[in-house]
């Protein structure tokens, strides 16, 4: 069998945790291999073990039939192996070139850097594989689907033909998705080889050959995707069941919790993002904000929650004006809020699990009394919400840093649901989650709602938006352009109302005919 | 347990090599590395005296090395120890002169007036970049300048001369026991006063919701921010703090190493070195009272390396304190190799 890359037996050991744990994977040249697992299963631990950020405890791996040693990340840019992390390692404040050649830099005679001649390789790489990218843009300023086009170039400049992903599709709007698949099968057409790591079934079904299921550090079976399903691979990673559209009493809502109206947000450039926006969410109900990433959704979230300012209108939470108030007033109002961005915002990643679960109410009784921290009081609650939201963690001493990214996520997700907010703002709380956390993290938003409280919902997964939610709020430009009733919508709908057709119901086809043409105009 | 060992490990191995390769390079320059450690021993340790003037030299270093390691910690950067330092020991020196108070009254205050200067002159730079967002390097630099004139032009003024009069006995933190102890070395009593300053600073940052808040910003502002921090407020009250210590460091030099100021040419170079003692530290509050005492030890006992037989320029202890920093900032290197070395006995 013709294999670019075995891992046999390898075993990693954090202390006396064992990530992996006796595991194999055989990637066969010109496949996509998918890896699958749970929350902290062991899946990145691996793949850093075969980019040569981790040195393995045992077992053996062979690049292309030859038994090797990677001990760090040249030896595998030099094997051909590249990896697109979980979390992208980019330097914001240099140009995409700049970022590309970092490390492999092509030079003049004299010794400076010719970044022409890097710029032209660039945008040949880019032209061969569909990588659409700005060469002279600078990181900071450019979307996170470009900045993995950029991840991904990295790892071909350098030679790659063994590409690892990471996750790649955790970050991406369902566009850039759709972007990155096509990629993806570009790169295996041009003979590269890919290991791809996705929770999301349906991608591993759409372009996977074979997929390895990975369970607490253990390989469990690995299986030719055409020979298997999505509820199969469900009931193989998490060991048991899975059921994928949440069970859900009718809503029954009662008083408005949030009243938006007339609300304007300008973003960092200056630019009005929130136009005139209007909306409201009441207690025993989950609102839904269905939109293409950009619209004004960040900008909304922001000045509910106190980070931004409102240029003008007006924000009421349980019936208080908090317009322009501080971040923590409006907490202490009743506000919960699962941030977008885990690392930038929900963590202090090297604050220890227990203190990131006190970042929001460090400073009350018990767990401080007269500006003392009471470390018992605050490691005995980390150690309960620990085990309710199941994070697994070594201990609650653990850095949030050394968690894998799943995990961290629950931990935000555990801190804001258990202090019980009247309203709860969930920012794509399940990315990156595996299907058992994510049907976990549904059923807890519902059962916020059952209690009374209320739930706001942003999410780029329609698939999310439509499960979920009583209510879904379409926006667009700035502006809510329709709330619909999930029961009474589907994908195709949603899809024309996020690209900014209002559909009129009692004339449905007619609107949809009118729209494909409009597009054809455009 | 190689994890809990490294923090201490590590410096010590850079100690061993930083004097290892310290003695190379005496050797190569034509002494005699063996007489000149003995000499250095001698200095640090040799009798009463020089142990009184060693910890004398030390007490300043932890107070500098504190400041710098505090705002470390909450992620600002404070290269104006030095200047804070200065105005401090002005401060102190000038209530010492002015009060006729007795002296449980008169050594508090002029302590007092010390932290309160160093904090001044570190809140301005806080402030700055709190609100406006200036980068607290180039202002706290350009600020150790302005210490120094603005102390030199105030001492002419107050005392006609280069020098002040010497401060009331009741403001002087000297103590006759530890002097007669001593052999009559300058050795006075604001170790103590640097030791409870450590155990405080230890205790906001480890034990306080303040620490907490403090330490958040240093990690990450974005979170600090979402977590409903006053993150401006943080870094003044950061700066603050680490002014107050500097300034702390001004007051054992003028209450108690010298008792008077004197107008000066330069810095006195203790903040400076405090950036040096907090590296050493690890930026961690006991940490730095170790490298305070290193720091301290050798640049005091070097005074003893170029008398006779050993005859080493004092410059070359200055490299010696060079390489050791080296060797203790590029710690990773240390644990990589302690890594790899675990790892080929582990799996053997
Ligand atoms: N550097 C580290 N030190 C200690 N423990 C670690 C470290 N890195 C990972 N772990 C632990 O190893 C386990 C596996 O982590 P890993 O990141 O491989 O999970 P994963 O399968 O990628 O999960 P996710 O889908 O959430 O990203 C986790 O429990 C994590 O806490
Ligand atoms: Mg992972």
């Amino acid at each position: 069998m013709d294999y670019v890359i075995e891992m046999l037996n390898i075993t990693k050991v954090f202390g006396n945790f064992v990530a992996n744990d006796n595991i194999t994977l055989q990637l066969k040249k010109g496949e996509i291999h998918a890896l699958l697992g749970e929350n902290g299963a062991g899946k990145s631990t691996l793949m850093n073990v075969l980019f040569g950020l981790y040195q393995p405890d045992g077992g053996e791996i062979r690049v292309k039939g030859k038994s090797v040693k990677i001990t760090d990340p040249n030896v595998a840019n030099d094997l051909g192996i590249g990896m697109v992390h979980q979390h992208f390692m980019l330097v914001d404040t240099f140009t995409v070139t700049e970022n590309i050649i970092l490390g492999k830099e092509p030079k003049h005679g004299a010794g400076t850097i010719d970044i022409k001649s890097a710029a032209e390789e660039i945008t040949r790489l880019s032209e061969l594989y569909g990588l659409e990218v700005d060469p002279y843009a600078v990181v900071a300023d450019i979307s996170v689907g470009m900045q993995q086009r950029v991840e991904i170039l990295k790892t071909l400049y350098r030679g790659a033909d063994i590409l690892i992903f990471d996750e790649p599709t955790a970050s991406l709007t369902p566009q850039e998705i759709i972007e990155l698949i096509d990629i993806m099968k570009k790169l295996i057409s041009e003979g590269k080889s890919i290991i791809l790591i996705t929770h999301k079934l349906k991608e591993i079904m759409e372009v996977a050959d074979r997929v390895t299921v990975i369970r607490r550090g253990k390989a469990i079976k690995t299986l030719n995707v055409a020979e298997t399903n999505p509820t199969e691979l469900a009931s193989l990673m998490v060991g048991r069941d899975v059921v994928f559209k949440t069970e859900k009493k009718p809503a029954n809502p009662k008083e408005e919790v949030l009243k938006v109206e007339n609300l304007v947000v300008k973003d960092y450039r200056g630019v009005d993002k929130v136009k005139n926006l209007n909306l409201s969410v009441r207690r025993g109900e989950i609102l839904g904000i269905a939109g293409v990433d950009g619209n004004g959704q960040t900008e909304l979230i922001e000045a509910i929650t106190g980070l931004r300012r409102v240029e003008s209108g007006n924000i009421t939470l349980v019936g208080k004006d908090i317009t322009n108030l501080k971040p923590r007033k409006i907490t202490e109002t009743g506000l919960g809020h699962i941030p977008q961005d885990r690392h930038r915002h929900g963590l202090v990643l090297n604050f220890s699990v227990g203190e990131n679960f006190v970042l929001q109410s460090y400073y009350h009784e018990p767990f401080s009394k007269i500006g003392v921290l009471q470390n018992r009081e605050i490691y005995n609650y980390a150690n309960k919400l620990i085990e309710e939201y199941d994070v697994r963690t070594q201990s609650a001493y653990e850095p949030a840093r050394a968690l894998s990214g799943g995990n961290q996520q629950k931990v935000i997700i555990g801190r804001e649901i258990d202090r019980d907010p009247d309203l709860l703002i969930a920012a794509q709380p399940t990315r990156g989650l595996d299907v058992g956390a994510i049907e976990f993290i549904h059923k807890r938003l519902i059962e916020q709602r059952d209690n009374g409280k209320a739930v706001l919902l942003i999410s780029f997964e329609l698939d999310e938006v439509m499960n979920v939610s009583d209510r879904i709020a379409v926006i667009f430009d700035g502006q809510i352009l329709d709330i619909v009733n999930p029961k009474e919508t589907n994908e195709q709908e949603l899809g024309l109302l996020m690209a900014g057709h209002k559909v009129d119901r009692d004339n449905h086809q007619q609107m949809l005919d009118q729209a494909v043409k409009k597009e054809g105009e455009e | 347990m190689s994890k809990r060992w490294t923090p201490i490990l590590i410096p010590v191995l850079a100690v061993i090599l930083g004097l290892l390769v310290g003695a190379v390079i005496i050797a190569i320059s034509g002494y005699n590395p063996i007489v000149g450690y003995a000499q250095l021993w001698e200095g640090i340790f040799g009798d009463s005296y020089v142990i009184g003037e060693s910890i004398r030299q030390i007490t300043p270093y932890v107070l500098a090395g504190l400041a710098v390691a505090f705002a470390f910690k909450t992620g600002l950067f404070n290269i104006g120890v030095e200047g804070q330092l200065i105005v401090g020991w002005f401060a102190a020196v000038y209530v010492g002169i002015s009060f006729d108070l007795p002296a449980y009254i008169h050594l508090p205050l002029a302590i007092l007036a010390a932290g309160l200067a160093g904090a001044f002159w570190a809140f301005i730079p806080g402030i700055l970049k709190a609100k406006l967002g200036v980068n607290e390097v180039v202002v706290t630099i350009m600020l150790n300048y302005t210490a120094l004139h603005v102390t030199n032009a105030l001492i002419r003024s107050i005392a006609k001369g280069d020098t002040t009069e010497q401060i009331a006995q009741t403001a002087s933190l000297r103590i006759p026991f530890f002097e007669e102890i001593t052999q009559y070395s300058r050795l006075h009593g604001g170790i103590f006063i640097a030791i409870l300053t450590v155990i405080i600073i230890w205790f906001i940052l480890e034990k306080t919701t303040l620490g907490y808040e403090l330490k958040a910003a240093g990690f990450s502002q974005d979170a600090s921010k979402y977590a409903g921090m006053n993150v401006p407020r943080n870094i003044v009250i950061s700066m603050v703090i680490s002014g107050f210590i500097a300034g702390l460091a001004g007051a054992m030099e003028g209450l108690g190493t010298f008792e008077y100021v004197s107008t000066k040419t330069a810095m006195t170079g203790i903040g400076f070195d405090g950036i040096a003692v907090a590296v050493l530290g690890g930026n961690n509050p006991i940490g730095v009272v170790f490298g305070a005492i290193l720091f301290g030890a050798l640049k005091y006992g070097s005074l003893n390396m170029p008398n006779p037989p050993a005859q080493i320029p004092e410059e070359m202890i200055s490299v010696i304190i060079a390489v050791i920093i080296f060797f203790v900032a590029s710690g990773y290197l240390f644990q990589w190799l302690y890594e790899k070395f675990s790892k080929k006995k582990g799996v053997k």
